[in-house]
């Protein structure tokens, strides 16, 4: 079994969502994002997802925006964000690294993907990816035994679900909004209706993200979702508290994933 | 509009390696939703015939053949044709592609259109557009640009439109997209995002270059009829590259017409301070995409240089990046200076202000007339009007109090 699928299995042995926390690489610094991330998982956080920082990021609202402009201009570059991978993974925690495409088209898709499971790495999460554009991708993540995730919305047809669930390895990303990352002060009830069309269609774990900031809004997605992902609101912990303010939000989080 | 095309995008939008889709899945079900009202309008008698009546009796086309008998002497004493992409409604190409798209939001039953714009051109046209059908108009524009090409700002205010100067990045025309997508992925049920070049995921460069395909074939025709013949070559500049895309693309099949598309080359190509994305940057994916990009070793997007905010664009439409793939056009860049003084000859030598985004096609023809001599004929698509650069280009020749 996969370090996800584990992680997957703990949390619902435990009766509750695990609990997926977000940062960027290099954000606030390289070695600061590698403590805030320790600090989120010794907060309860499960499984890791480690931005790789791109110049047009527009899946992303203003927080990650910010965040990742400064990790660009601390001159983070993609064998940083590896560099991160290598030393989270290495304490035993499920890594994944969220990527837009061209740094990985430019890189190289097998160099890529063989690099990220040389660093320990567990998968990628490509957001503006989708499974008719990654012939290369699905081979490459194939052979080099790493995980592929991709998204599926509240606008996706059936059809479409099927589609994503097909190619998707590791775990299926349900975004929670139509939208860019950033807390929401609510969500909206048709993620729970997408988190349902996409169990017909998969028997992987589903996790929801997208706007999720909140214990309580943790709580409501876990009594229906396998996993709660939140970025933004560790950016913004982040940047008002340091590693001990991220460490307290997962805390907080942690507790809510719990079902009740 | 028909089927003919000799390069039909496949049923994914690739261009050979190049197009396709690379796009939240959030936009996936909106771009088929455009792709099957774009296929159905096109052949749809009704359609047709009230774009047909608008390009007519509200942008004013067909467009007129100028002879550059003037200009000619700047071009080796080669024959020159202006196509006058300039005296449409609005003042550029970019009203052809705005009309086929606001039917088009009609037809889809959206009230709202979201708009990137670089030279305010596509947001004036935009703009326009919105006000005439009645729809809710938002327009993104990168800040350095709104400074620059401050008149078509107002103009797009007077319209009716939000122009909304965006802060982020180089806050030029590729930031102006990040952020119009931004809005599109989050009111996507209401929005039509009218997207303004033959770049970004598909079906929008097969759509945009459709709506513009009006230029090529109106050339081609006024060429047999008046000359009876084809020219040897035709000009035209590139950014994103729509006005490029409609005029050569009914030439494609007349092997002997050369294709010459011309990038901004800024403070020169080798200083690395250019947008010249064919000739100096390298495949990639940018706003949806696979092209060229301007980019570094990692990936990340290179800021694009140029005096022209049409063309100060760090990526190039997937279908000229195959067109440079089979060698059927070819791209080359002109600086700044150069742009500069092909605009002040224009505007002296024949009575006509160009846009600076089109000095560039103008001084392409001057390279290549020198090259090919006083035979040749060269068609340039005059693809805009300078009277929004008049500000920039006194300060160029120091001509300000």
């Amino acid at each position: 079994m996969s370090k996800i699928h584990e992680a997957f299995a703990r949390a619902r042995s435990e009766n509750r969502a695990a609990l997926i926390g977000y940062l960027p690489a290099g954000f606030p610094t390289r070695d600061g994002a590698i403590e805030c991330i320790r600090a989120m998982v010794a907060g309860g956080v499960d499984i890791v997802e480690i931005g790789l920082p791109y110049s047009d990021p527009v899946m992303d609202g203003p927080t990650i925006q910010e965040a990742v402009d400064i990790s660009l201009a601390n001159g983070t570059k993609i064998v940083d964000v590896l560099d991160t991978v290598k030393h989270i993974a290495s304490d035993g925690t499920p890594t994944l690294v969220m990527s837009y495409w061209n740094p990985i088209e430019r890189l190289g898709v097998d160099k890529f993907a063989a690099e990220m499971a040389a660093a320990g790495g567990a998968g990628v999460i490509t957001p503006d990816l989708t499974p008719e554009e990654a012939a290369a991708w699905n081979v490459a993540t194939d052979s080099n035994h790493i995980d592929r995730v991709f998204l599926v919305a509240l606008s996706s047809t059936n059809e479409r679900i099927a589609t994503v669930a097909a190619e998707t390895t590791g775990f299926i990303y349900a975004g929670a909004v139509m939208g860019v990352t950033g807390a929401r002060t609510s969500l909206s009830g048709a993620v729970q209706d997408l988190v349902a069309r996409t169990r017909q269609a998969s028997d992987l774990p589903i996790a929801v993200g997208l706007g999720v900031s909140t214990p309580e809004q943790a709580h409501d997605i876990a009594q229906y979702a396998d996993g709660v992902i939140v970025g933004s609101a560790f950016v913004n912990a982040i940047n008002a508290g340091g590693a001990q303010a991220a460490q307290q939000l997962a805390e907080q989080l942690s507790v809510g994933v719990k079902r009740s | 509009m028909s089927n003919d095309s000799v390069v039909v995008p496949d049923t994914l939008g690739h261009f050979g390696p190049f197009g396709g889709r690379f796009v939240p899945e959030a936009l996936m079900a909106a771009l088929d939703e455009i792709d099957d009202a774009f296929h159905k309008a096109i052949l749809d008698p009704t359609f047709i015939a009230e774009l047909n009546d608008l390009l007519v009796n509200y942008t004013g086309r067909p467009s007129p053949l100028t002879v550059a008998k003037n200009f000619s002497k700047y071009c080796g004493g080669a024959t020159i044709l202006l196509k006058r992409e300039d005296l449409n409604h609005t003042g550029s190409h970019k009203i052809n592609n705005v009309l086929g798209q606001a039917l088009l939001t009609k037809r889809m039953g959206k009230t709202r259109v979201i708009a990137e714009t670089g030279a305010g051109q596509h947001g004036v046209a935009t703009a326009t557009a919105a006000a005439l059908f009645g729809l809710e108009c938002v327009v993104y524009m990168g800040e350095e640009d709104t400074r620059r090409q401050a008149l078509n700002v107002a103009r797009m205010r007077l319209l009716g439109a939000t122009v909304v100067p965006v802060t982020t990045g180089s806050r030029t025309l590729k930031d102006a997209i990040n952020e119009a997508m931004r809005d599109w992925v989050a009111n996507v049920e209401s929005t039509h995002y009218l997207f303004g070049t033959v770049a970004g995921p598909a079906p929008f460069p097969e759509l945009v270059r459709e709506f513009h395909r009006v230029i090529g074939k109106e050339a081609r025709q006024q060429m047999l009829d008046r000359f009876n013949r084809l020219p040897d070559a035709v000009v035209a500049c590139v950014g994103g590259g729509s006005n490029a895309i409609g005029i050569f693309h009914e030439f494609i099949p007349d092997a002997q017409v050369r294709l010459i598309g011309i990038e901004a080359g800024g403070d020169g190509v080798e200083t690395g301070r250019h947008a010249s994305t064919i000739t100096g940057g390298a495949v990639g994916v940018l706003h949806g995409a696979r092209s060229f990009v301007l980019q570094d070793d990692d990936g990340q997007t290179v800021e694009s240089h140029s005096i022209s905010a049409g063309l100060d664009y760090p990526g190039v439409g997937p279908e000229h990046a195959y067109l440079h793939h089979t060698g059927r056009a070819e791209y080359r860049p002109v600086t700044d200076s150069q742009a500069m003084e092909a605009f002040q000859l224009l505007s002296q030598s024949e009575g006509i202000i160009p846009a600076i985004e089109t000095s560039h096609a103008l001084y392409g023809a001057m390279t290549l007339g020198k090259e090919l001599g006083s035979d040749a004929v060269i068609l340039i698509n005059l693809s805009g009007r300078g009277d929004k650069d008049v500000e920039t280009a006194a300060r160029w020749f120091g001509m300000t109090e």
